[in-house]
């Protein structure tokens, strides 16, 4: 095969790649996107058998028929809420991939081979490892395998900065080897060290800022993959290692703003103080205990004010002619999103319009209220992104919130100084009325109190928010 | 020098083109993109397969085996389970 001809193969597989990436405007054309990714990568694989041809077939056969056939079933089986920790667990296998592909072409590469390739060689398995250790931290806390908090060690960022100069130290020296026992002796090394580099990353970071963790390492991951790609001269392995790194800054950018922190106060764990008062809350005489995921037998408490909330919340929302309801992780927590779809189709049926309005980092991962919400057949038009709803809640009778609490924090608009001062919120304080499906009236995980709580047209059920839903459902059908 | 400048093109022109289109992706599908992504990341497959281009030693052959085991499992269950989730998108009305 001439030069010219395989640039030529290398350009349409990528321009390929860059068709599926460019149907993901819209679920159905997803579909296709996805496929034609898929076929991307078929071919490109394809591409590099006849190109290079294989010796041990046999073992290269049995590797990657284990490999799909566990991938395959994991897919299968994971189930949508489980998708963030499965997708992180992914990163790693990615991040292992890479790093193990830069050790081996390391190990061939002569000491005077171009120094650019060496120089991504050890960039790329740093990387490579430091994601793989990081995404299997995420991973675990995401499958609540470890806990959520942040652990934060005694002088954590020195630590942290410490192991990435003692890396790149390493790196240096595998760098300027030239005896290949000891480069490969300090290439081993520098991967433990990466491996460390990674936990302590990961582990600081707490539950609610995993969408940020995640979709950093999708960048890094694809970031590994094409430094790979330049050590072994494959733009094919440059070219998707790019789009990805590309869609996993996106979507860190992405999260970031929606939080309104910035990536460097997210990893070097400038975290908010842990309490803000924002107002003088009504003594805290009412108390629930809010263990999470503890059984719903408290799902009925007794609200301060007037009336039983769940006859209060009916008669709202029977008098109720547009109702957005604002999801959020608690939701996914209980899987109430199946009771939420009972109750939407209940209100419809009494004609009234019902809309979902998705904060950017609802849930775990970017987009994951929206998978969540489709799983329950909830049908996507009826999901609505911030900016398109946040006008519309001041024409809403009733917001009903089901397990958010920070995306709906008006503090964050009326109070200076607070952690989420400036985050862009979901407007549910204008609706008319508003109706909270939460835990407990603890604040979020921003640790600031919720002033939407005290608010007059508030009508709070704490508890399970299945529970709660359930209580209000068979009212409504009463 | 010509081959690092082709390559820093190639790197630079995809992330661009990528970074366009991605952010156009509305955030209804950001979960599928990132799933899919993630399998697009295991294109280090073909890095995996080029290991065994050329006879192999022991400890080469034995990383590179897991090399191609962990790719296959990012590329096979990335796109598995992105499509299942995107199956599950539907519209008002569309029962299937």
């Amino acid at each position: 095969m001439s030069n010219g001809t395989g640039l030529f193969i290398d350009l349409v597989i990528i321009a390929i790649l860059v068709f599926g990436i460019r149907l993901f405007r819209t679920p159905g054309g997803a579909r296709h996107g996805n496929l034609a990714a898929a076929l991307a990568l078929a071919l490109a694989v394809a591409v590099t058998l006849m190109r290079h041809g294989l010796v041990q077939t046999e073992v290269v056969l049995i590797a990657a028929l284990v490999g799909a056939f566990a991938g395959w079933l994991v897919a299968m089986r994971v189930t949508m809420i489980q998708i963030p920790a499965m997708v992180a667990f992914q990163h790693g296998a990615g991040g292992v991939a890479a790093f193990l592909v830069a050790l081996v072409e390391l190990m061939r590469i002569s000491a005077d081979a171009a120094a650019i390739g060496r120089i991504s060689g050890i960039i790329g398995l740093l990387i490579g490892a430091g994601t793989f250790s990081g995404s299997m931290i995420a991973s675990g806390k995401l499958a609540k395998k470890l806990r959520q908090t942040p652990v934060v060690l005694p002088r954590h960022n020195t630590i942290l900065l410490g192991t990435l100069a003692l890396a790149v130290v390493l790196g240096v020296a595998a760098f300027s080897a030239t005896d290949p026992a000891i480069r490969l002796g300090l290439l081993i090394v520098l991967i433990f060290v990466s491996i460390f580099l990674g936990v302590f990353f990961s582990i600081r970071i707490g539950g609610a800022d995993m969408p940020v963790l995640i979709s950093f390492l999708n960048a890094t991951a694809g970031l590994a993959a094409a430094f790979c790609g330049v050590i072994i001269q494959n733009k094919l392995l440059i070219a998707c290692g790019a789009t990805v790194a590309a869609s996993g800054s996106i979507l860190t950018h992405v999260m970031c703003k929606a939080m309104n922190r910035s990536l460097l106060k997210v990893f070097v764990g400038l975290k908010p103080a842990s309490k803000v008062k924002v107002e003088t809350a009504p003594a805290s005489a009412m108390h629930f205990s809010g263990a999470p995921g503890g059984d719903a037998a408290g799902s009925k408490e007794i609200d301060p004010r007037e009336g039983n909330p769940v006859d209060r919340a009916v008669s709202a929302l029977r008098g109720a002619e547009r109702v957005i309801v604002i999801p959020g992780y608690g939701m996914a927590l209980a899987q109430a999103q199946f009771k939420v779809l009972e109750l939407m189709n209940l209100l419809e049926g009494a004609g009234k319009t019902v809309k979902f309005a998705i904060h950017p980092v609802a849930g775990r991962m970017p987009g994951h209220m929206n998978v969540l919400l489709a799983e329950a057949d909830i049908p996507y038009d009826k999901l609505f992104e911030m900016d398109e709803i946040n006008g519309e809640f001041s024409e809403t009778d009733v917001a009903l919130v089901v397990g958010a609490c920070d995306v709906v924090n008006p503090a964050a608009i009326d109070v200076e100084g607070t952690p989420i001062s400036g985050m862009p919120i979901l407007m549910a304080h204008e609706a008319r009325q508003v109706i909270v499906c939460n835990l407990d009236e603890k604040p979020g995980y921003s640790g600031v109190d919720n002033p939407l709580y005290e608010s007059e047209n508030a009508i709070l059920l704490f508890g399970d928010a299945g529970k709660s839903l359930e209580a209000v459902i068979e009212a409504l059908k009463a | 020098m010509y081959e690092l400048f082709t390559m820093l093109s190639f790197f630079a022109a995809t992330f661009v083109i990528g970074y366009f289109l991605i952010s156009r992706v509305p955030s209804l599908l950001h979960t599928p993109l990132m799933s899919m992504t993630n399998a697009i990341s295991a294109v280090t497959i073909i890095g995996a397969l080029l290991v065994f281009a050329v006879r192999t030693g022991l400890i080469e052959g034995f990383l590179g085996a897991i090399a191609v085991m962990t790719a296959m499992f990012n590329v096979v269950g990335g796109f598995v389970i992105t499509h299942r989730m995107l199956k599950l998108f539907k519209k008002t009305g569309s029962r299937e």
